[in-house]
C-alpha cells in the first residue's frame, strides 16, 4: 500500500487556523460490488482516521462505504505549539497506516 | 365430520400458501428497492446518531457539484456557521447519502481545536440523490443542510464495468 500523503504548513503563528490535507491509497471496497464471476467482493474500507497534535486528538473521522476509493480529506486545526502531528488510518483488516508531520509555531 | 376437518385443513393450507405467496411477492417487490436505503433506514440512521433531537435547517452549507458524470468520486465540502469559541462550537458533522445502500457516509469529530468548522472529502454515490449534513453543536442543538446532485452513472455500475 502506498504511503499516505499529508500537507501541513511547516510554520505557523500561534493561534493560526491551518488547513491540513490528507490522501491515502486504498480500494475502499464497499462490500456491495461483485467481481466478474458475480461473487460479492468483501467489504474492505478504512473506517477510522485520527489526527493527534502532540499526542492529543484534534480531529477524527468515522468512514462508511460511501467514501470514495483513495480517500481524500481536508480539515482545519489551530496551531497551538511547535511539535508533531500524527495521522492514522485504520482499515477493516486492522492495518494501521500512519504518517507524521512537524510544525514550528512562532 | 372427517370431511369437514379435511376441508378446514385444506383451507388453512391454502390460506397459508397464499400468505406465503403474498410475502414472497412483497419480497420480490422489495428486492430491487432493497439495494437502496429505505426512508425508514435513513430515519433510523439519523436517530441513532443524534437521538430524538430535531435538526434545525440552516447554518450548514454543502458544496457539491450539481451534476456528476460518475458517482465514483464526488467532491463535497461541508461548512458550518460557527464562531468555534469555547461556548459555541461544532462537535460533530454527520453526512448522509439516502440514495446509497448504506445511508451514513461519514461522521467527523471536530471540537474546539478544529478552529474552523469545515471539511472536504470525496463521496461515492450510487445514484442521483440529496446529500444531507447534520452538525451537532456544543449546546446540543443540531443544524442541517442539504444539496442535490444528479449522477449520470452510479458508482456501483461503474465498478462492475471497471472490473
Amino acid at each position: 500500500m502506498a504511503e499516505p500523503r499529508v500537507r501541513v504548513p511547516s510554520t505557523a503563528k500561534q493561534g493560526e487556523i491551518i488547513e491540513i490535507k490528507t490522501l491515502i491509497s486504498h480500494p475502499m471496497e464497499t462490500g456491495h460490488s461483485r467481481d466478474v464471476y458475480g461473487r460479492l467482493i468483501p467489504r474492505h474500507i478504512i473506517h477510522t482516521f485520527t489526527c493527534t497534535y502532540n499526542g492529543e486528538e484534534v480531529f477524527r473521522a468515522d468512514w462508511h462505504p460511501a467514501m470514495a476509493a483513495n480517500p481524500y480529506l481536508a480539515f482545519y486545526t489551530v496551531a497551538t505549539e511547535s511539535g508533531r502531528l500524527r495521522f492514522e488510518w485504520i482499515d477493516d483488516k486492522g492495518t494501521v497506516y500512519a504518517t507524521e508531520a512537524e510544525i514550528t509555531v512562532a | 365430520m372427517k370431511c369437514t376437518i379435511t376441508r378446514q385443513t385444506a383451507l388453512l393450507s391454502r390460506r397459508a400458501l397464499l400468505q406465503w405467496l403474498g410475502a414472497a411477492g412483497m419480497l420480490v417487490v422489495l428486492g430491487p428497492a432493497g439495494a437502496w436505503a429505505t426512508p425508514e433506514a435513513v430515519q433510523q440512521a439519523i436517530r441513532q446518531l443524534i437521538g430524538t433531537r430535531e435538526p434545525q435547517p440552516g447554518g450548514v452549507t454543502l458544496r457539491l457539484p450539481k451534476i456528476a458524470e460518475t458517482g465514483n468520486s464526488v467532491p463535497l465540502t461541508v461548512t458550518v456557521d460557527s464562531p468555534m469559541t469555547p461556548e459555541d462550537h461544532v462537535l460533530r458533522i454527520h453526512v448522509f447519502v439516502e440514495g446509497n445502500p448504506e445511508p451514513v457516509a461519514a461522521t467527523y469529530h471536530l471540537g474546539l481545536r478544529a478552529g474552523k468548522a469545515e471539511i472536504s472529502t470525496r463521496l461515492r454515490l450510487a445514484r442521483s440523490q440529496t446529500v444531507l449534513a447534520l452538525a451537532e453543536m456544543r449546546d446540543s442543538s443540531v443544524r442541517s443542510g442539504a444539496a442535490s446532485i444528479v449522477v449520470t452513472l452510479g458508482a456501483c455500475v461503474e465498478e462492475v464495468w471497471g472490473n
